[in-house]
């Protein structure tokens, strides 16, 4: 059945961009509303009051240098470099982790500080669109480390490389949107 | 599991199966059975409007019942029933022998199944949603809607929407990627057209939907402010989250009926289509101005009048592809050797009934008569003369043009006739009057009227139409029973039609196509310069497509196996659903088997043993 294709793309692959296009509607909408409901906040506290823009800035360093290690984990696969391969694709996870950590953080420094997710409009559309991407990373985390997993038992090697480029769509996808988060909520704030 | 029988039978093998006709059989008898309930919602709307002031139903229970109808009609029956379609007639109009991914393809049904069955679980429990199948904030906000109701609307629309969204991304990979050789885009049949199409706008049009549905159930649930103008937000923005979904909605409903007729006018005709690339772009373009006309449906609300206008421009644009499809239909049929059977009768049904339906939409797009219309019956009038005027006359006709390749056996003239012109003369007679019912300023959503508004006699009519409407069912069953106890073979190819599902056999074999065929032209099986009684036996048109498939493949053929996880995947997302009514074990458990479905998916060896 997995003969070529009429595009010659893959079809598990176009599938993931197909996926991804999706998937820009729904961000889209999360940002949307996002920026639609921008300082119309009525009760404190207020995005300046909370936003620690050195923090995530950091965290935010840390996700796009897990890009880095997902570009270094498929170019070892596709050599057949398994020990690269793990090395890079255990990096990437453990960056995916990092970031989750620093939201993790952030979200209960929020709700101590009295931002509950109920408190008020910005608590409301701040924590369902970074939640959501939030979401989206630890997705990412379990792919990724299942496929570290699948490296260490000998399951997946060079002619899996495709597999791994996959995922790689999906991990730089999700930290793009993060990019667009970052400055909008953040750097706009 | 290896599917080392050609022909499994019984329960287990429909639970797995991954076989797109199959799967096809499924959604339209589940799709069907949801059109039979969701109408008999609406015979008991148009029972309590029969007459001024009646008292059959209480407003409670009316609210009730038109969100039901409305809700069912579109997610649960006109959905189901297009992608049964999809199912069925993509992968054999395209030579392909199963869609891009046959397990993705199971597990969209079975979660569009369960959020059905989870939607009418609120039957038994007394707590129908209520709130219009819109669902309109602040209406639907905890406060003015308490009960569970509005919860079984909001969450079965989030897991049967994650099915569409898969079969949309499954489609649009099957049509892009599993061409014959030689099936280049401009020699697509319009139905796989129209249906990579409609993939498109599934993909695009659901995820605005979902969010909106994700910030109702947290404003519900949670406490969060989405819609709450107290906390500065505006309720508007669902309006919006929602019409910018629902206007392209209206098109995945209506596009595939479309080009279901654009391929039996021609059958019929005993032509080629008339403008092929024009029916092709005039599609692209009616998706396209789909995506820029959502005010429309919000005109009353008072966005101003440079944004009502605007709105109101694009959407007389629309009329303009869709009426260069009409006029295309028409100049097929002219100078045709036309062959009225059931299906053509319903395509030009479709194209008489939804030009109507057509035209009075033309008349509220523009924004000071839409003032007057809207929330009427004439509003009502439109859409049911565009939806069953339109998507459900394009899915009878389908559904007449198909039955013998998809059962191998003929459905009966006679009574395929009489359900056509029954069904006709319902349409007409239920809905015609509303037009004048609405204009006289008959309010929609409203359990009564007064006497003596001059409405009387109106929804009199409308209310006889409607059981003509269901007294059209009988001859459809009477149709099927027949067949199935003494049918006439089908054959191949029994409507001497052109595309590369009639060289295979009637029923298709699990594999589709013995040898996957090689196409070098638009309508494979019919040279445009050759008359098809003008051949001799046997005498080949002169293509690279045989006219029939081998009995038997050439060489063996591998198909994917058969599996249980899209069901286990399906059941953890639904009992994920059910745990989100309030119960926190019941949502961790369904994770739980979610997981455990996703792993044990992406472990299993996708194909099998060869099938001969």
């Amino acid at each position: 059945m997995e003969g070529p294709t009429s595009t010659g793309i893959p079809n598990r692959k176009l599938a993931m961009w197909t996926f991804i296009g999706s998937e820009c509607m729904l961000f889209g909408t999360l940002i949307a509303t996002y920026m639609i409901y921008r300082g119309r906040n009525l009760v404190p506290p207020y995005p300046h009051d909370l936003l620690n823009i050195p923090f995530i800035t950091v965290t935010t360093f840390v996700l796009l240098m897990s890009s880095l290690m997902m570009v270094l984990a498929l170019a070892a696969v596709q050599r057949n470099d398994l020990r690269a391969t793990k090395l890079w694709l255990g990096l990437t996870a453990l960056f995916g982790l990092i970031f989750l950590g620093g939201q993790y953080y952030e979200f209960s420094h929020f709700v101590h500080e009295g931002l509950p997710l109920s408190r008020n409009l910005f608590s409301s559309t701040f924590f369902v669109l970074t939640g959501t991407h939030g979401a989206h990373v630890a997705g990412g985390v379990i792919w990724l480390g299942t496929l570290l997993v699948r490296t260490v038992n000998g399951k997946l090697d060079a002619r899996h490389a495709e597999t791994v480029e996959i995922a790689g769509l999906y991990w730089h996808f999700v930290d793009v949107v993060w990019i667009i988060l970052f400055t909008l909520i953040y750097l706009l704030v | 599991m290896a599917m080392t029988d050609a022909h499994p039978t019984g329960i287990r093998s429909w639970l797995t199966t991954v076989d797109h006709k199959r799967i096809a059989i499924m959604y339209f008898v589940v799709g069907f059975a949801f059109l039979l309930v969701a109408g008999f919602e609406g015979q008991l709307i148009r029972l309590q409007l029969a007459a001024p002031g009646r008292d059959f139903l209480d407003p409670d229970l009316y609210n009730q019942l038109f969100t039901m109808h409305g809700t069912t009609m579109v997610f649960f029956a006109g959905m189901p029933l297009v992608v049964a379609f999809f199912n069925f007639v993509v992968p054999l109009q395209i030579g392909a022998r199963d869609v891009a991914f046959p397990r993705l393809n199971a597990f969209s049904f079975w979660v569009f199944l369960f959020g059905g069955l989870f939607l009418y679980a609120s039957i038994p429990l007394r707590a129908m949603p209520d709130g219009g199948w819109f669902a309109y904030m602040p209406l639907t906000n905890p406060e003015y809607s308490p009960g569970p109701g509005i919860d079984f609307y909001v969450l079965s629309l989030l897991i049967s929407g994650v099915g569409s969204i898969a079969g949309g991304l499954n489609f649009l990979v099957t049509i892009l990627n599993m061409r014959a050789p030689g099936m280049t885009f401009m020699r697509m049949p319009l139905f796989t057209w129209m249906a990579l199409i409609v993939s498109a706008l599934i993909l695009l049009a659901f995820p605005p939907f979902t969010v909106g549905l994700i910030f109702m159930l947290f404003d519900r649930s949670f406490g969060t402010h989405f819609f709450d103008a107290a906390a500065g937000a505006d309720p508007v923005l669902w309006q919006h989250l929602f019409w910018v979904f629902g206007h392209p909605e209206v098109y995945i409903l209506i596009l595939p009926a479309f080009g279901i007729v654009s391929d039996v006018i021609p059958t019929y005709s005993r032509k080629i289509l008339f403008g092929y690339p024009v029916v092709v772009f005039s599609g692209v373009l009616i998706a396209f101005l789909g995506f820029g006309v959502w005010v429309h449906h919000m005109f009353s609300v008072g966005l101003g009048p440079v944004v009502n206008a605007v709105f109101g421009g694009a959407t007389m644009l629309i009329a303009i592809p869709t009426g260069i499809k009409i006029f295309n239909w028409i100049a097929t049929m002219w100078g045709g050797r036309l062959r009225f059977r059931t299906a053509m009768l319903y395509a030009v049904g479709l194209v008489a009934t939804f030009t109507i339906g057509g035209l009075s939409g033309v008349m509220h797009s523009s924004p000071p008569a839409d003032l007057q219309q809207t929330d009427t019956y004439f509003v009502v009038a439109h859409f049911h003369y565009v939806l069953i005027g339109g998507t459900v006359f394009g899915l009878f006709c389908g559904f007449y043009y198909w039955f013998p390749k998809a059962t191998g056996r003929m459905l009966h003239e006679g009574l395929g006739k009489a359900h056509f012109w029954l069904t006709f003369i319902a349409l007409n007679v239920t809905f015609f009057p509303m037009h004048f019912s609405g204009l006289l300023g008959m309010p929609r959503r409203t359990y009564t009227y007064a006497e003596g508004l001059g409405l009387d006699i109106f929804n009199l009519i409308s209310t006889i139409g409607a059981f003509v409407f269901t007294l059209s069912f009988v001859p459809l069953v009477w149709n099927l029973w027949r067949t199935w106890r003494r049918g006439e073979a089908a054959g191949h190819n029994p409507w001497d039609a052109s595309t590369l599902e009639w060289t295979t056999a009637s029923p298709p074999p699990h594999y589709n196509f013995a040898e996957i065929p090689t196409v070098d032209r638009r309508d494979p099986l019919l040279h445009p310069y050759i008359e098809p009684e003008s051949r001799g036996e046997g005498d080949e048109p002169g293509g690279a497509v045989p006219r029939r498939q081998p009995d038997e493949p050439p060489e063996p053929v591998v198909m994917p196996n058969p599996s249980y996880w899209p069901l286990v995947l399906a059941a953890g997302m639904l009992l994920m659903t059910i745990g989100a009514l309030g119960s926190l074990g019941l949502t961790l458990f369904g994770l739980f088997v979610t997981a455990v479905g996703l792993f044990a998916w992406a472990f299993e060896p996708p194909f099998g043993e060869e099938a001969h």
